[in-house]
């Protein structure tokens, strides 16, 4: 069983990490095309980081450890969240059953790291990157919690693969009020988290709008190398959670090497196909005035209250 | 836990030591040559706060001594009972909160006192004041409760006084402070009154024995939990913290918020599942909207504080707001028949004060230690301590973990066993359920939200980036008793959020919760439930994961070494000064203004035009307040109205002599009419 789930996390791992700059590029290209511009192909993504990873990061007097740490605090903090995301398989390491408020810990964990490293540049591009980064993680939470409360309502628990599991075991809840209202309201909590239009704009390069690329200015090298694998991480696992809540098929129930093969193959189609349509909806759409973003918030709020609600009426 | 062979003695024998080790801290302080006042008695403070930490273990876990009775010597008309000091599991729990607190305090203040808190009178109070909240949980009756009570309270009284010479703000502070203070005594002297006259008792025993119903037991209920919240500080009640903890000696500060205010909690505890146990439903639902408004409001003014240790302590009001929600929560499900749940839902309750008590004394120790070596309190004129302070800052740092709730700490653990409480409701049956419990899980997830922005601000911009003044660019590290204070602090947050297992199985005695085990030997598994948490396995997968990346990232920084640049890239221009880093006013501003509805912030501009044209400015000066609602809507329509009849009163007291005899004549007119009828 331990070895199983062991060996179940190495290929979550593995995956995620050779999936995710392919699930960028794609992504990228998508919006490329759709926008009339021929893009830098699928695998410019694994190009940068190749080159960034090779590069020397640089570091000013007075700077404290954080600037070092923050990286890979991060890239931690996304493996973590990928281990424990039921990706492939629902078999999970006996006392770590990806429980879906210690998954929210692992990945706030990784939000904190970013607003740190903001506010070490000591710089103002920084503090005001960490300021909105932080404003917009607190008030998603509300969100973030309701919905995982909504889908735990009908499986008795909040562990990630016992969900994943019990909505496989009952096809037809997938279309209740329930699950659609969490899984939207999901949604908007994946997009506010990793940074997409229409809460942050990711090509955004010194603008007095961006929030991410504010935190990250200051890197450089290896370090920002670190810090974008991290956050594309961050898509993937995020991106892969709602795709395995909202289209659990595929997901292997075991560790046997075809339901893996499967699994794997599955995740693959399911995250391609879900960040091309991510990317094809940011070319419609604008970036909000930061202080219209709590009202989109707000609205996800709403949705994940009345899946709580609805949960009791319908169970 | 009753497997566990605790020697019998124990607890009395504590309790004893504790008595005695007082008296000896008072002697000492006042007999100990100024030299070594501090190191000495705080040594015996340590001590006394050991003590109780092993008594309250003892009782935690079902140890019984006899009890100590001290007999009440005092020359009154009716002889009263003696005091009895016997903590059962729960009072043992609270004891040993109380000791640990007291013990690192004591600890920090060795290295910490200086000037008047480090005077005969200084020390003697926080003697006085740590024996006396220690000694509140083991009263098994009123009158010793309320007698421990009132030393608790005035030892704390006179501490908050140590600078008051020097600081004109620390008089107005101590005036709010005594005046709530004294205000919670009343509440708590005048329900304890009520229940005692309704079942002709003062014990523990007696009022439960009479299992009151009706209006006495309402009206009990009303005046205690006024009394506990107060002492708790919760909104609306909440005015003296950020006033008391800012100002009180930083030693002092950590044990008034992470023990003293817990005394609130137990209060509550007290009253509602010992000695009121079957009250009608809407007392828990008064509990939650107490609570959960005291942890929303608590969160957002503590999120948008500059002053460190305000920020603190208008993070207590939110963390003992989180407490009390859990107990109502708690209380709501025994009411409605799912007793697993509430179970679950009241250990959520001790593990958030206990990881609270944890936390916050690093948190406001660390703040002293800060206070000590800058001299500034105010987030905006700090910055860049993480280099010069590297002990209180990695201290500091784990405390804000924990107080943000994040894995894996001791908070972590406590909102976890909280939100599986919440989500494992059953409300399909009760429409009151269905409405409460969901509303406050959101309460709870935006609270939790905003602690993480909270702390991030107070570590950020206190600990990273430059230093903004010189006084913090001077910056030094603490001395040894106070690093050692800090360090011992932040291993306890840690190590409760990795072995929270143990631990809480304990505290499920303490509330006779049943569905509460260890997984393994250090994860927690709420079998009422059916989850399990293991921060063991967690940590241990995080380190497998962390191997090869940081393998991989030594190899590339072997072949890639990190470059020093002579100046921070500053967006590539090279003119940057630490006067355009963000500072705490800033990071929170666009809090403020999306809930610029409940804060009321006012902003000054001040703008300095050039002698020469209007068009040139010279210095622009921008003021952000941001005052306590409920303070301008509540508190000073009640100081106008009591200053109005004071003047009113004024009229009647005009000096002249002639009036006064009247006075005097009159009353006793009214004495004889009384008597003869």
């Amino acid at each position: 069983m331990t070895i199983e789930s062991l060996a179940v996390i190495v290929i979550h791992l593995a995956l995620a990490v050779t999936l995710t700059p392919v699930l960028i590029g794609v992504m990228r290209t998508t919006r490329a095309r759709l926008e009339g511009r021929v893009g830098g192909g699928v695998w410019q993504p694994w190009r940068d980081l190749r080159k960034l990873l090779s590069k020397q990061p640089t570091r000013a007097p007075g700077s404290t450890p954080v600037l070092t740490l923050a990286p890979i605090l991060l890239m931690a903090s996304s493996l973590m969240l990928c281990a424990l995301i039921p990706l492939v398989s629902t078999v999970a390491l006996p006392g770590v059953p990806g429980d879906l408020f210690v998954v929210v810990g692992v990945l706030l964990l990784g939000t904190v790291a970013l607003a740190l490293l903001g506010l070490e540049s000591g710089t103002a591009f920084g503090g005001m990157g960490s300021s909105r980064h932080m404003v917009i993680a607190a008030l998603v939470e509300p969100t973030v919690l309701l919905s995982i409360y909504a889908l735990s309502v009908p499986a008795g628990t909040s562990a990630l693969a016992a969900i994943v599991q019990a909505r496989l075991a009952d096809s037809a809840s997938l279309l209740n009020p329930v699950s659609l209202l969490a899984i939207f309201a999901l949604v908007v909590v994946v997009i506010a988290e990793t940074g997409r239009l229409p809460v942050d704009n990711p090509s955004t390069h010194l603008e007095l709008t961006m929030i991410h690329e504010a935190m990250i200015l200051e890197s450089g090298g290896r370090d920002l190398g670190w810090l974008e694998l991290g956050s594309w991480l961050r898509l993937t696992a995020l991106l892969g959670v709602v795709a395995n809540l909202a289209l659990p098929w595929g997901v292997g129930q075991d560790a046997a090497p075809l339901s893996l093969l499967v699994g794997v193959a599955a995740i693959t189609v399911k995250l391609l196909v879900l960040g091309a349509a991510l990317a094809a909806a940011e070319v419609f759409i604008a970036k909000l005035r930061l202080f219209r973003v709590p009202e989109l918030l707000a609205g996800s709020f709403v949705m994940a209250f009345l899946s709580v609600s609805a949960s009791y009426l319908v169970f | 836990m009753t497997a566990l062979e605790v020697p019998t003695h124990l607890v009395d024998a504590g309790l004893i030591a504790q008595l005695l080790l007082g008296a000896l801290a008072v002697l000492v302080a006042v007999a100990a040559p100024a030299r070594l006042r501090s190191v000495l008695t705080g040594s015996v403070v340590v001590l006394a706060g050991i003590a109780a930490a092993v008594t309250g273990s003892a009782a935690l876990v079902g140890a019984v001594g006899v009890g100590l009775q001290i007999p009440v010597v005092l020359p009154l008309a009716a002889p009263l009972e003696p005091l009895v000091l016997a903590p059962d599991r729960l009072g043992g729990l609270f004891m040993a909160l109380a000791g640990v607190v007291v013990a690192l305090a004591a600890l920090f203040g060795i290295g910490y006192a200086h000037g008047p808190a480090a005077s005969r009178t200084g020390w003697t109070a926080f003697s006085v004041f740590a024996v006396g909240m220690q000694l509140v949980p083991a009263a098994t009756d009123a009158i010793t409760f309320l007698l421990a009570w009132e030393l608790m309270a005035g030892g704390s009284t006179a501490l908050l006084l140590a600078d008051h010479a020097s600081r004109e703000p620390v008089r107005r502070s101590t005036v709010w402070y005594s005046v709530m203070t004294h205000l919670s005594f009343l509440f708590l002297l005048a329900g304890f009154g009520v229940l005692a006259a309704a079942s002709g008792g003062t014990s523990w025993a007696s009022i439960s024995g009479a299992a009151l119903t009706g209006t006495p037991a309402t009206t009990a209920f009303v005046l205690l939990v006024a009394g506990f919240a107060t002492k708790a500080g919760l909104v609306p009640v909440h005015v003296w913290l950020p006033r008391a903890h800012p100002e009180a000696p930083s030693h002092m500060s950590a044990a008034m918020s992470a023990a003293m205010v817990k005394m609130g909690v137990y209060g509550l505890l007290l009253l509602t599942l010992r000695l009121l146990p079957t009250g009608p439903r809407w007392w828990s639902i008064v509990l939650i909207a107490l609570g959960t408004v005291s942890a929303l409001y608590g969160i957002l003014q503590a999120s948008v504080q500059a002053d460190l240790k305000q920020l603190l302590a208008y993070s207590t009001t939110e963390n003992l707001g989180l407490i009390t929600t859990a107990i109502g929560v708690g209380l709501l499900l025994r009411d409605s028949g799912q007793p697993a749940v509430a179970d679950v839902a009241l250990v959520a309750a001790l593990l958030l004060a206990v990881s609270h008590a944890a936390f916050k004394s690093v948190l406001f120790l660390g703040a002293g230690s800060v206070l000590q070596a800058t001299g500034e309190r105010d987030l905006d004129l700090l910055g860049g301590l993480a280099a010069r302070m590297p002990w209180t800052s990695g201290a500091f740092g784990v405390g804000a973990l924990g107080a943000a709730a994040l894995p894996v700490t001791g908070g972590f653990v406590a909102e976890w066993v909280l939100l599986q409480a919440l989500i494992h409701v059953g409300a399909q049956a009760d429409r009151l359920l269905a409405i409460v419990i969901p509303i406050t899980m959101g309460i709870v997830a935006l609270t939790i939200g905003l602690g993480l922005l909270t702390f991030v601000k107070a570590y950020g911009i206190g600990f990273l980036a430059r230093p903004r003044t010189p006084a913090a660019a001077q910056a030094h590290e603490a001395g040894p008793a106070m690093r050692s204070a800090l360090v011992l602090g932040a291993v306890l947050v840690v190590g409760l959020g990795l072995a929270p297992g143990p631990l809480t199985q304990a505290l499920a005695g303490a509330v006779s919760a049943g569905g509460v085990a260890t997984f393994g030997v250090t994860g927690l598994s709420l079998e009422a439930v059916g989850v399990v948490l293991h921060p063991v396995a967690l940590t241990l997968l995080a380190v497998a994961v962390l191997v090869p990346l940081v393998a991989v990232n030594a190899v590339l920084a072997r072949r890639h070494p990190r470059r020093d640049v002579t100046l921070a890239w500053g967006c590539g221009g090279e003119r940057t000064s630490p006067r355009m880093e963000y500072n705490a006013t800033s990071y929170s501003e666009p809090l403020v203004r999306v809930f610029r509805g409940s804060l009321q912030a006012s902003h000054v501009v001040d703008v300095v035009h050039h002698d020469q044209s209007p068009l040139l400015v010279e210095q622009m000066t921008y003021t952000q307040e941001t005052g306590d609602v409920i303070e301008h809507r509540l508190y000073q329509p009640a100081t106008r109205l009591a200053a109005r009849i004071g003047d009113l009163a004024r009229t009647v007291q005009n000096g002249s002599i002639h009036r006064y005899v009247g006075f005097s004549f009159a009353a006793l007119v009214l004495v004889l009419v009384v008597v003869a009828l």
